[in-house]
C-alpha cells in the first residue's frame, strides 16, 4: 500500500506510531497527484511547496494531534488567506483573500496540511462541474464521464488517491450526487451545523458545508472539528457537537428507517432501484426495522428550489460589480457600462441564468407567485419529512437518479442536468443531514445509497452508514487510473 | 399656498444610531476618518463574509421607539434590498420591509401655539452606504472614488404620515424629532454631517377633498432652512402646474441649494425595482418583552415632559419651556442655573435672550460656548445686589461669551462696578442739575424728555455706573428741591 491510498485514520494510526512523517505522507500525496492529475483534473490551485513546509513544521513538533499532518483538499469555493481562490470563475480568477474560512481555518488550526483548491462548478451552480471557468473534471471511475457537480474535483480527488479528504459545499446535492457518482462518502449536515462564514455564498438559506472522505469513520472525525456554532456566522446553530466517531458500533438493531416511495419511481435506473432495495435488505438483516413511506410534497421540490436558490443567487452575486476586486471590464465608459461589461465577460452562462431566473422571481408583480410561492412549498417538505421522523430514525434512497453520465451528455439542456438533484434538493429544502455512501455499481460506476436524517442527528447517519460499510466492501473499491 | 389648495406632506428621516460600531461588522463609526481606513471584509463586501447584527443598534432602536410612543413587535426581521451602486458594495443594502422594528407611534409639534399630532407610521434599521467622491462635478468628472468608511453605519428611518400641511408644520416635526433622538441619546443629530437626513414626501390637493394628490418625493434636504424652502417651492410648483392644466408626475427630484429650487432626478418609470426578500444570513429577530422594559426603565426625561415640568414647577410660558427643550444641554444649562438661582423667568430670559443671540451669531451649540451655568448665575446675582446694572450686565455678558471670563474678574478688569453709594452720586447730580436751570425749568413745566436728559448726563459722567434706580431716586429729590 502507499501511503497516498490509506484512509485518514490509517494515516493517523502510522503517525501515532511514528511509522512515518508529515512530509512523507505529503511527498506521497503530490507523486500521486503528479501521476494522475493531467486525466481527472481535481484540482485550480496546487501549493506543493508551502504545504511541504508546513509539514517539516508539523514534523519538528513531533506530535500529531487530531488531524496534525494530514494532507487535505478545499473546494475552490472557501477562502484561503493568501491562496488564491476563484469558485470556479473568471471573475474571480486572480482573487487572493485576505482572510480564512471557518471551516478551513479550523482545519488549519488542528494542522491539516491544505495541498491545494479544487475544481467546482462556476459560484457552485452545476451538478457536473463542467460549468468550472477553467476546465472540466473527469470521473476517475471513467474518464470520459463527470465527476458529478458541484463540489466535483473534491469528489474526484478523494476518490483518485490525491487527497485522503477534502471539504465541499451543497446547497442542492453538490456533496452528495459528486460523492455518489465517485463512490466516496460525502456528508451534507444539517443547516446550520457548519458555519459558512468565508464561504463564497451561492443560496445562502441551503448552503451546507461538509465532509468528502474514503470511509465513515474518517467523515465523522472530520466532521467532529468542523462542525459546531461560530459567531461570525448568526445561521449557525449554538448546539453541542457529539463526538461523532464514539457510537460507530455497527448495531442497528431496532433503528427503523423509512424508504419514501417517491424517490423510487419513474426515472430511477432500474439497476439503481436495485441496488438500494439489496441494501434495505442488508439493514434488515442486521436488525434494523424497515418500512416504506410517502413524501408527497417533494415532487414539488425541485421546481421550488430553482426560484429560491436563483432568487437568493442573485443577490449574492450582485457584488462582483468589477469596483473592488476580481476582474474589472477597463473599456467601459461609464459605471452602468462598467457594471454589465464586466458580469457579462466575467460570469459563464449557468451562472447568468440563474442570475436572470432569481431576479425576475423576485421582482414586482412575480414575487408573490413565485418566490412567496416557494417559500410555502418549502415549508411543506419540511412538514412531510418531521411527520415521517415522528416515527422513524431515517430515511434511505437512492442518492441519484442514475450513474455519472459523459462529459458534453447533459450540457446543452438545463432541465435534463437540474434532473440529477431531484432526490437531493428536498434535503436541503428542508435544513436536514443527507449523506451519500457507496452501495454498488453499474457498468462499472459507483452507486450512492443517500442517508436522510433528523435535524443535527447526524450521529445517527453516521452510526447507520458504518454498520452498512462494516458488512459491504464497496468503500474498498478504487478506480484503475492506468499508473501505479 | 392659496387659499384653494391644502400641502400634504410626509417625512422620511434618516438618524445615524450614536454606536462605537458599524451595524454588521465591528469597523468605528467615527466620522472624518481617512477614506477606507474604518473598513473590513464584511462592510467592503467581500466574498463569503457574513452580517452580525450589533446588539447596541437594536437597543438604541427600542429606545427611539419608546421615545416615539411606537411599538415593538416581539420579532421583526431584516430584508435586502437590491441595486447597482458603486458606494453599495454588496449591490443590496440590508433594511427591514415589512416588519420593522417600531411600528405606529406620534410626534406632538407646535406651530405658533398651535398643537398638532404627527403620526409614525414604523422606524425600521438599516446600514449606511459608502461615499463617492468626484473630481469637481459628477456629471464630467474623468472618474469617481469610493470611500467605504460610512458603509455599515447603522441607521433608523423613521417615516411619518402624511399628517403634515405645510413647511412649517413639517420643520416644526423635524425639530421636534431631532429633540426626541436627542433627549433619548441614540443619534448626535448633526445634519451638517449627515448623521440627520431627510427626504420629503409632497403633494398638494383642492381644500376638501379627500384623496391624496400625486406626491414628488424631495431629495437632499440638509437643513431645516433647505426643508422648508423646498416644500414651499415644491408646493408653489406643483400648483402652478395644476392651474396650467399639467399633470404631477411621480418622480423623485432633488433640492438644488444653490438655485433654491426641486429638480427631477428620475421618474416613477425609472424608479428602482428593489425586489425585497428576507436577508437570509438573519434570523428573524426576537425582542423580549423582558428587554424592552428594561430599556424603559431606563429612559431618560423626553421634551414633552421637561416642557410640563418648566411651566408647572416654574410657571414658565409655554413658549419659553418649547425653546429651553430643544436640546438636552439647554435643558441642563437651565436646570443647573436655577439649582443656584430661582428666578426660572430671569434665567429663560437671558437664555433666549442675550445667549440666543450669541450662539446664533456665532453658529455655536450651547455646550460649545465659553458660558457655563455658573456664570450666568454670577451675573445675575450681581444684578440683584446691585454691582452692575442690567445694562452694563449685557456688555459683561458679551466679554464672557467671548472670552470666558468669570463675570466677577471682568466687573473688576473693566471697572464697571456700579456706583451705589449716594456720597458719590449726590455731588455729580447736584453739578448737573445747576449747570442746566433751563432745563429745570422745562421738568418744572412737565416736560417729559428732561427728565430723560439728566439721566443720560449724570450716567455719561459716571460712565454708565451709576446704580439706574438710585439716580432715578436721588434726581427727582434734587430736582423738588429747586
Amino acid at each position: 500500500m502507499e501511503l497516498y491510498e490509506l484512509t485518514l485514520h490509517e494515516l493517523q494510526e502510522r503517525l501515532a506510531r511514528r511509522e512515518v512523517t508529515s512530509e512523507e505522507i505529503v511527498k506521497s500525496i503530490f507523486t500521486r497527484i503528479n501521476r494522475v492529475e493531467d486525466k481527472v483534473k481535481s484540482f485550480i490551485t496546487l501549493i506543493e511547496e508551502s504545504a511541504l513546509q508546513r509539514a517539516r513544521v508539523i514534523d519538528n513538533g513531533g506530535i500529531y494531534p487530531g488531524i496534525a499532518g494530514i494532507p487535505l483538499g478545499l473546494k475552490d469555493i472557501f477562502c484561503t488567506r493568501g491562496v488564491k481562490t476563484t469558485c470556479g470563475s473568471k471573475i474571480l480568477e486572480n482573487f487572493v483573500p485576505a482572510y480564512e474560512s471557518t471551516a478551513s481555518g479550523r482545519l488549519d488550526q488542528q494542522q491539516g496540511v491544505l495541498v491545494g483548491k479544487l475544481n467546482m462548478d462556476e459560484f457552485a451552480m452545476g451538478s457536473s462541474t463542467e460549468n468550472s471557468a477553467f476546465f472540466a473534471t473527469r470521473n476517475p471511475w471513467d474518464l470520459t464521464r463527470v465527476p458529478g457537480g458541484s463540489s466535483g474535483g473534491s469528489a474526484a480527488a478523494v476518490a483518485a488517491d490525491e487527497v485522503p479528504f477534502a471539504l465541499g459545499t451543497d446547497t442542492g446535492g453538490s456533496i452528495r450526487q459528486p460523492a455518489s457518482y465517485c463512490g466516496v462518502v460525502g456528508m451534507k449536515p444539517t443547516y446550520g451545523r457548519v458555519s459558512r462564514w468565508g464561504v463564497i455564498a451561492f443560496a445562502s438559506s441551503l448552503d451546507q458545508v461538509g465532509v468528502f472522505s474514503k470511509d465513515v469513520r474518517d467523515n465523522a472525525l472530520v466532521m467532529n472539528i468542523i462542525a459546531g456554532h461560530d459567531p461570525l456566522d448568526s445561521t449557525s446553530a449554538a448546539i453541542e457537537v457529539p463526538d461523532y466517531t464514539s457510537n460507530l458500533d455497527g448495531d442497528v438493531r431496532g433503528l427503523r428507517i423509512a424508504f419514501p416511495k417517491e424517490y423510487f419511481g419513474p426515472g430511477i435506473d432500474a439497476a439503481i432501484t436495485k441496488s438500494i432495495k439489496k441494501a434495505l435488505q442488508k439493514y434488515e438483516e442486521l436488525g434494523a426495522i424497515v418500512e416504506e413511506v410517502s413524501l408527497p410534497h417533494s415532487q414539488y421540490a425541485l421546481p421550488a428550489y430553482y426560484l429560491v436558490a436563483p432568487a437568493e443567487a442573485s443577490a449574492n452575486l450582485a457584488r462582483f460589480d468589477g469596483v473592488r476586486y476580481g476582474y474589472r471590464d477597463f473599456e467601459a465608459e461609464n459605471v452602468v457600462s462598467m457594471f454589465s461589461r464586466t458580469r457579462a465577460q466575467g460570469f459563464g452562462d449557468e451562472v447568468k441564468r440563474r442570475i436572470m431566473l432569481g431576479t425576475y422571481a423576485l421582482s414586482s408583480g412575480y414575487y408573490d407567485a413565485y418566490y412567496l410561492k416557494a417559500l410555502k412549498v418549502r415549508r411543506l417538505i419540511a412538514n412531510d419529512f418531521a411527520k415521517v421522523f415522528h416515527d422513524f430514525d431515517l430515511i434511505v434512497s437512492p442518492t441519484t437518479p442514475t450513474i455519472a453520465f459523459k462529459l458534453g451528455e447533459q450540457s446543452g439542456d438545463p432541465l435534463t442536468i437540474y434532473m440529477n438533484d431531484i432526490l437531493t434538493v428536498p434535503v436541503n429544502m428542508a435544513g436536514l443531514p443527507g449523506m451519500s455512501i457507496p452501495c454498488g455499481f453499474e457498468q462499472g460506476m459507483p452507486i450512492g445509497m443517500q442517508l436522510i436524517g433528523k435535524a443535527f442527528d447526524e450521529a445517527t447517519l453516521y452510526k447507520a452508514a458504518y454498520a452498512f460499510e462494516q458488512n459491504t466492501d464497496y468503500h474498498t473499491m478504487k478506480p484503475d487510473l492506468g499508473v501505479k | 399656498m392659496s387659499k384653494d389648495f391644502e400641502i400634504v406632506i410626509g417625512l422620511e428621516v434618516h438618524a445615524e444610531l450614536k454606536t462605537q460600531t458599524k451595524i454588521f461588522c465591528s469597523c468605528s463609526t467615527a466620522f472624518g476618518a481617512e477614506p477606507n481606513t474604518q473598513t473590513c471584509p464584511v462592510c467592503a463586501g467581500f466574498p463569503g463574509m457574513l452580517p452580525v447584527l450589533n446588539e447596541k443598534v437594536v437597543e438604541l432602536a427600542i429606545k427611539t421607539g419608546l421615545a416615539l410612543h411606537s411599538e415593538i413587535p416581539e420579532v421583526c426581521k431584516f430584508d435586502r434590498k437590491n441595486y447597482f451602486y458603486p458606494d453599495s458594495p454588496k449591490a443590496y443594502q440590508i433594511s427591514q420591509f415589512d416588519l420593522p422594528v417600531c411600528v405606529g407611534g406620534f410626534v406632538d409639534i407646535d406651530v405658533n401655539g398651535q398643537k398638532k399630532r404627527v403620526g409614525i407610521t414604523r422606524a425600521h434599521m438599516e446600514e449606511d452606504a459608502g461615499k463617492l467622491v468626484h473630481q469637481g462635478d459628477i456629471t464630467t468628472t474623468p472618474f469617481s472614488l469610493v470611500d467605504l468608511n460610512r458603509c455599515g453605519v447603522p441607521l433608523l428611518e423613521i417615516v411619518s404620515e402624511p399628517d403634515m400641511r405645510s413647511a412649517q408644520e413639517a420643520r416644526a416635526y423635524m425639530e421636534k424629532l431631532r429633540s426626541m433622538l436627542l433627549f433619548a441619546g441614540v443619534s448626535d443629530c448633526k445634519m451638517q454631517e449627515g448623521s440627520l437626513r431627510c427626504d420629503a414626501n409632497v403633494s398638494i390637493r383642492p381644500i376638501g377633498q379627500k384623496e391624496f394628490g400625486t406626491r414628488t418625493e424631495i431629495k437632499n434636504l440638509n437643513s431645516f432652512r433647505a426643508l422648508e424652502r423646498a416644500i414651499e417651492y415644491e408646493a408653489n410648483r406643483q400648483k402652478e402646474a395644476l392651474e396650467d392644466g399639467e399633470e404631477i408626475i411621480q418622480e423623485t427630484r432633488t433640492w438644488d441649494e444653490e438655485k433654491q429650487l426641486t429638480r427631477s432626478m428620475r421618474s416613477k418609470e425609472e424608479a428602482h425595482d428593489y425586489r425585497y426578500f428576507p436577508e437570509p444570513d438573519l434570523p428573524p429577530l426576537k425582542i423580549s418583552s423582558e428587554w424592552v422594559e428594561k430599556i424603559r426603565g431606563q429612559m431618560p426625561e423626553m421634551p414633552d415632559q421637561a416642557q410640563i415640568r418648566l411651566v408647572e414647577e416654574y410657571g414658565l410660558p409655554e413658549y419659553d419651556a418649547g425653546l429651553l427643550t430643544l436640546t438636552p444641554e439647554n435643558l441642563i444649562f437651565f436646570d443647573q442655573c436655577l439649582k443656584e438661582y430661582p428666578d426660572a423667568k430671569t434665567v429663560s430670559n437671558w437664555m433666549m435672550g442675550e445667549l440666543g443671540r450669541l450662539l446664533n451669531q456665532n453658529n455655536l451649540e450651547i455646550g460649545e460656548c465659553n458660558i457655563k451655568p455658573i456664570d450666568l448665575v454670577q451675573m445675575l446675582k450681581a444684578i440683584e445686589d446691585g454691582s452692575i446694572s442690567g445694562k452694563m450686565a449685557k456688555a459683561v455678558f458679551e466679554e464672557m461669551f467671548a472670552s470666558g471670563k468669570s463675570p466677577a474678574l471682568i466687573i473688576k478688569e473693566k471697572g464697571l462696578v456700579q456706583i451705589s453709594d449716594e456720597g458719590t452720586l449726590v455731588p455729580v447730580i447736584e453739578d448737573i442739575v445747576k449747570a442746566n436751570p433751563r432745563v429745570v425749568e422745562d421738568y418744572k413745566n412737565g416736560k417729559d424728555k428732561a427728565l430723560g436728559f439728566f439721566i443720560g448726563q449724570i450716567m455719561k459722567s459716571t460712565r454708565g455706573q451709576a446704580n439706574p434706580a438710585l439716580v432715578n431716586k436721588l434726581l427727582k429729590e434734587c430736582l423738588d428741591k429747586q
